[in-house]
């Protein structure tokens, strides 16, 4: 069981990063987290650049190769950051049959915020449903980010740990039941 | 066969199956409040059980939804609608068949997106008639409305001026024309 995980910040010491990071210890038995990193080298989208550039091959191929994936957003005024939607335009086609095609996927954000990033991981699930990927679970807000990480980047709220857990085991449960034949 | 013999029996003895060319399956639904939207689905099989229990059972590809629009036939497919990978196919099964005045009337089971809800079918019957072939068809005309959110099928998008993208009530119909197995 693979997991993709993707930041939506670029910036070095991303609450983002850092949770997905804190999350590699905290998925099922016999799942592997894996962060990817390429976001900042996709270039704008653009239709007309054929053949895809290697960047967006890696990351239809790391998509593919994924039995899930979980994505944490920040939310920058109200929304997705442009990278990150930029980074899914490219892995949506071809459409519909792209790599993120029912691709079971868990949302989270962390903001320095009371919200955790909640307008950004509504606007995701949209975006994510029309591309056609399963989005598993509800949002998972991480608020008040820069109170959350201790010295070694563990999680230290227990609380917050536990709904991170249960969000990993719900998008494992999840990929393990997809596909369906009837 | 008599028209005495066709006054007892709703549907003369035997088993009906759906002319795919002649027959079609499709929806509508109220869209942007104001008009009516359209979509069929290509791919189905009805069969007709005739004699002293009438009976109707239809099987159609959730894969097979098509409308204008390539994206969003490539929506509609998605988890976000039919979710054709995990469900591919709906089901209709009557319980009966009986003559209402002019219609015919079906209860029946209906299963879409693994939901199984109780309906009505209403609609009529012509014939049977002899083609050209030799063959005896039939004609129905059914109809019956849902509301597609008991389904599963709940995605929607609220509008500036209140309400929303898509209604909630689907009148589903099946313009059958179906041939006596020899």
């Amino acid at each position: 069981m693979r997991i993709l995980a993707l930041s939506g910040s670029l910036r070095r010491d991303s609450y983002n990063t850092q949770l997905l990071r804190a999350a590699v210890e905290l998925v099922p038995a016999g799942a592997v987290l894996e962060l990817y990193d390429g976001l900042a080298v996709l270039p704008p989208y653009d239709a007309d650049i054929a053949p895809a550039p290697a960047a967006v091959v890696d990351l239809r191929a790391r998509l593919a190769a994924a039995d899930a994936v979980l994505i944490a957003t920040p939310e920058y005024n109200g929304s997705i950051p442009g990278q990150l939607k930029n980074a899914l335009d490219w892995a949506s086609r071809p459409f519909p049959d792209s790599a993120l095609r029912n691709k079971p996927i868990a949302l989270t954000g962390a903001s320095t915020g009371s919200y955790g990033a909640m307008w950004a991981q509504a606007d995701l699930r949209r975006v994510l449903g029309v591309v056609g990927a399963r989005v598993v679970g509800e949002e998972l807000p991480v608020a008040k980010a820069d109170e959350q990480f201790g010295a070694a980047g563990q999680l230290v709220d227990p609380e917050l740990r536990a709904r991170l857990v249960a969000h990993l085991a719900l998008l494992v449960a999840e990929a393990q039941r997809t596909p369906i034949a009837a | 066969m008599s028209v005495a013999e066709q006054t007892q029996q709703l549907i003369p003895a035997g088993t009906w199956k759906s002319d795919a060319v002649h027959s079609s399956v499709g929806f509508a639904v109220k869209h942007m409040v104001v008009a009516t939207f359209r979509g069929e689905f290509t791919e189905f099989e009805a069969t007709l059980a005739g004699g002293e229990e009438p009976k109707l059972t239809g099987v159609v590809k959730a894969g097979s939804v098509r409308v204008q629009d390539e994206n969003l036939t490539g929506h509609l497919a998605s988890p976000d609608f039919f979710d054709v990978e995990r469900y591919p196919e709906l089901r209709f099964e009557s319980s009966s068949i009986r003559r209402d005045g002019d219609a015919l009337v079906a209860p029946a089971e209906l299963t879409v997106k693994g939901v199984t809800m109780q309906v009505e079918v209403r609609g009529t019957i012509a014939g049977p008639v002899t083609d050209p072939y030799g063959g005896e068809r039939i004609g129905l005309t059914l109809e019956t409305t849902i509301d597609r959110t008991e389904f599963g099928l709940d995605w929607n998008a609220p509008l500036a001026g209140g309400g929303f993208a898509v209604g909630n009530d689907v009148t589903l119909t099946a313009e059958l024309e179906l041939v006596l197995e020899q």
